[in-house]
């Protein structure tokens, strides 16, 4: 603990970070999918709307996701770049607007 | 709620989050932003089962559809929320050296869940032809 930065043993630390942005990738991917399902399903104006809206989320989420593994993977070794708010922000909101999203398809 | 508001101007201020205490052992904060994870998983996963209770129960009664749909919803985005405010909060209690927050928020939502499953194995046994 009261090791200087550089002493510190980096463990697999980075490594379980970045498994866990795939992990919930890939549960975005599947509401995404549950999402194309249910617009598919409904009138074709709101529907397409829904398809475009949840798609562009996924691929929101997919690029911050790429962003944070990439900044984990090309740190240098026991520097691990910090998430910041903002990414975080990002993310909830990706994750907030499908829901919406599924509002939009309900009524 | 002003410490809520606060809160709220903090996620999209990560400078401000640096310049209180001291920085944290950097596995800390990664071993923060897994937890930070994992809810949002738990949210999409909830996102997800009211995409799938409007799908895939299409001869439930459209108020019970609705109601589940909605309060899976209405779960999924309340978790979210939580998520990214609970990553903040032991964020500024690791730099401050503070004790980690405590929440009553897994047994709201523990309590939640179980409800709505209640409320749908009752609802496919006896609402079924609606």
């Amino acid at each position: 603990m009261s090791a200087p930065a550089g002493d510190r043993d980096p463990g697999l630390q980075p490594e379980r970070t970045r498994l866990a942005w795939r992990r919930t990738t890939l549960s975005g991917t599947v509401a995404a999918v549950l999402a194309g399902k249910a617009a598919l399903h409904t009138g074709k104006g709101v529907g397409l709307t829904a398809v475009a809206v949840s798609s562009l989320l996924w691929l929101g989420f997919l690029a911050l996701a790429h962003l944070r593994i990439h900044a984990l993977a090309t740190a240098a070794p026991g520097r691990p770049p910090r998430l910041t708010a903002r990414h975080a922000a990002g993310a909830t909101l990706c994750t907030i607007a499908l829901a919406v999203c599924a509002l939009a398809l309900l009524f | 709620m002003s410490e809520f508001v606060r809160n709220v101007r903090l996620w999209f201020a990560p400078q401000e989050v640096r310049e209180e205490g001291r920085t944290p052992d950097y596995r800390f904060s990664l071993a923060n932003e897994r937890t930070f994870l994992a809810w949002l998983r738990t949210a999409l996963a909830l996102i997800g089962g009211g995409f799938a209770v409007d799908q895939f129960l299409p001869d439930l009664r459209w108020a019970w559809r609705v109601g589940l749909a909605l309060a899976l919803l209405g779960a999924g985005v309340l978790c979210s929320l939580r998520a990214i405010n609970h990553w903040v909060r032991c964020e500024r209690a690791m730099r401050r050296g503070e004790d980690l927050p405590t929440s009553r928020f897994p047994a709201l939502l523990s309590i939640v869940i179980a409800v709505v499953a209640v409320v749908m194995v009752v609802v496919v046994l006896v609402g079924w032809e609606g």
